[in-house]
């Protein structure tokens, strides 16, 4: 756990001397700039379009963090041959993979906790500057609590996409790992599509393949509550809570055939 | 050049980018900017653009949203534009496809698309369309009053407007005033009482926001020039009675004691009157013109 605990700072430290966390800079001056122009465009829809454009930023963002750097975890170590460096002190490969995922998993955790600071700041000087006669037309109130809701789930989609990207790290090629953790991504929001493939298909051994592919790739689609929290629509916790378990059950898989894969690969 | 010299490579910079303005400048102005389309709609199925938008289809929603607003503001401002808001219902369609809980795309796509030429599209049978489209997703009941009110305001038709009414009165959660808006249009569906009475009740409702609040103002302000010009007409009645003539200004309707000075409409803008026929009217400048047809 110790060892775990150090490769997971080491990579917490890496991306800040990295400047991974100017991106921050970047969220705050687009929400900024939007709240700004959108009440002269959106006929009293500002609130709503910022509170859409924030959560989709903070997942675009988050997005290209898990994935471009998700992909060097173990690449880079390879690269730079640290790797053998590495691996000679008493640290088992396991711990490595999984101090690589959760150093990951904590910087985008440190990313989207202040993203959604600097979000709720903005709804609030938003409902601020609102005028009284444009509340009673909100779907919900600017600082809505529900929105964390929301936030949550882009932290579990962030968190299966880095599994993947560490994943796809541990046998593959940088440029090769990205190009295929997007597809898992994308994939991911249409595989409902893959459940129902009778409907488009008549062969039954086609079907059962869809229908497997659907069980197995990250269904990423039902992580995605964005609009019913903005709509101010009813999220069950019972849903969330079931997310949650899918989440965690599928990055343990990935995780685990990563330590597998990384066991066996043979770095002489 | 000594490298390592950071306002060097600044200057350089700059006076570079300087010289490429410039040079666009010159292209601009020689061989014209290149035009922006702004009626061209590179998507047309709602059903495609969500799937392309992954999990970003609220936020491409909104785009759509703004596009529709700026369609709208555009071409309202241009009256002879040929195809004149032919975009507005296929990009109100995207938007409420990629979120179908866009209220508000679909109320205010309604006005905009049923309010008459020149204010909008003149298609209260497509914003009916829309209407539906969000009771076959959402079943609001704001949308059944919506195509109540287009089905009364705009198309005139009573029977599918108390129908509407009483419809979205029966949903749960929907306000009691419903049902009496049912009830008035069955008993005096064109009666501008009734008119006046559906607008005062847009206007005080807490939830109106303020655009459909100015168009409640409108709309009472061009009900009390109906009553206003009927007043004007009884007494250009009266001239031509006790003259054998119709009046062609109205400063002979005044030195006949008929009226105190020169009328104008509740905006301030003079009633024109049309000495041949003598017939009544706002002026085409004022804010209020056209006026709504007086239902029947």
């Amino acid at each position: 756990m110790r060892v775990i605990r150090h490769i997971a700072v080491n990579v917490f430290k890496e991306s800040v001397r990295d400047k991974v966390l100017y991106n921050l800079v970047l969220f705050a001056i687009l929400l900024m700039a939007a709240s700004y122009l959108l009440s002269q465009l959106t006929a009293g829809q500002d609130i709503k379009i910022i509170k859409d454009l924030g959560l989709a930023a903070m997942q675009l963002f988050g997005l290209f963090m898990a994935v471009f750097i998700g992909i060097g975890l173990v690449s880079k170590e390879v690269e730079r041959r640290s790797i053998y460096s590495l691996l000679s002190k008493p640290i088992r490969r396991q711990e490595f993979v999984i101090g690589k995922y959760v150093g990951l998993v904590l910087t985008l955790a440190v990313n989207l906790a202040i993203m959604t600071v600097a979000y709720y700041a903005v709804l609030g000087y938003m409902a601020w500057m609102a005028g009284s006669w444009f509340k009673p037309g909100w779907e919900a109130p600017a600082m809505d609590p529900a929105l964390l809701k929301a936030v949550a789930m882009i932290m579990l989609q962030l968190m299966v996409i880095t599994a993947v990207a560490l994943f796809f790290s541990t046998f593959s090629s940088p440029m090769l790992s990205a190009g295929l953790t997007f597809g898992f991504y994308i994939v991911g929001h249409f595989n409902a599509d893959l459940k129902h493939f009778e409907a488009i298909i008549d062969s039954r051994p086609v079907v059962y393949l869809a229908r497997a592919l659907y069980y197995l790739l990250p269904n990423l689609a039902p992580l995605d509550v964005k609009a019913q929290v903005v709509h101010a629509l009813p999220v069950p916790a019972a849903y969330l809570l079931l997310n949650t378990a899918y989440a965690f059950v599928y990055i343990a898989a990935l995780l685990t055939a990563s330590s597998f894969i990384f066991l066996r690969r043979d770095f002489k | 050049m000594r490298p390592g010299r950071p306002w060097v490579y600044g200057a350089a910079i700059t006076l570079l980018m300087v010289v490429a303005v410039g040079v666009q400048v010159v292209r601009g102005r020689t061989y014209g900017d290149t035009a922006l389309d702004d009626r061209l709609l590179y998507l047309r199925s709602g059903t495609v653009a969500a799937k392309a938008a992954l999990s970003f289809d609220t936020l491409l929603a909104d785009v759509y949203w703004i596009r529709a607003l700026q369609h709208f503001g555009n071409d309202r401002l241009r009256p002879n534009i040929p195809g004149r808001f032919e975009l507005l219902y296929p990009l109100l369609d995207l938007t409420t496809t990629l979120d179908p809980d866009f209220v508000v795309a679909y109320r205010f796509g309604a006005i905009f698309l049923s309010e008459p030429d020149p204010g909008g599209a003149s298609r209260p049978d497509l914003a009916i369309a829309l209407l539906k489209k969000g009771v076959r997703t959402t079943n609001r009941w704001e949308y059944y009053y919506d195509i109540g009110f287009v089905y009364y305001w705009n198309l005139h038709d009573y029977t599918n407007a108390a129908d509407w009414f009483r419809r979205g009165g029966d949903l749960p959660g929907a306000p009691w005033w419903l049902r009496t808006y049912a009830a008035v249009m069955l008993t005096k569906g064109g009666d501008r009482q009734a008119s006046r009475f559906l607008w005062q009740e847009v206007l005080q409702r807490p939830d109106t926001n303020e655009w459909l609040r100015n168009t409640a103002q409108m709309r009472l302000l061009q009900l009390d020039a109906l009553d206003q010009i009927d007043i004007l007409r009884r007494a250009v009645s009266e001239f031509q009675r006790r003259t054998g003539k119709l009046p062609e200004r109205w400063r002979q309707l005044v030195a006949a004691g008929l009226l105190r000075g020169e009328p104008v409409d509740p905006s301030g803008t003079p009633y024109t009157l049309n000495f041949a026929t003598g017939e009544v009217n706002v002026s085409g400048y004022s804010p209020l013109h056209p006026l709504p047809t007086e239902p029947r």
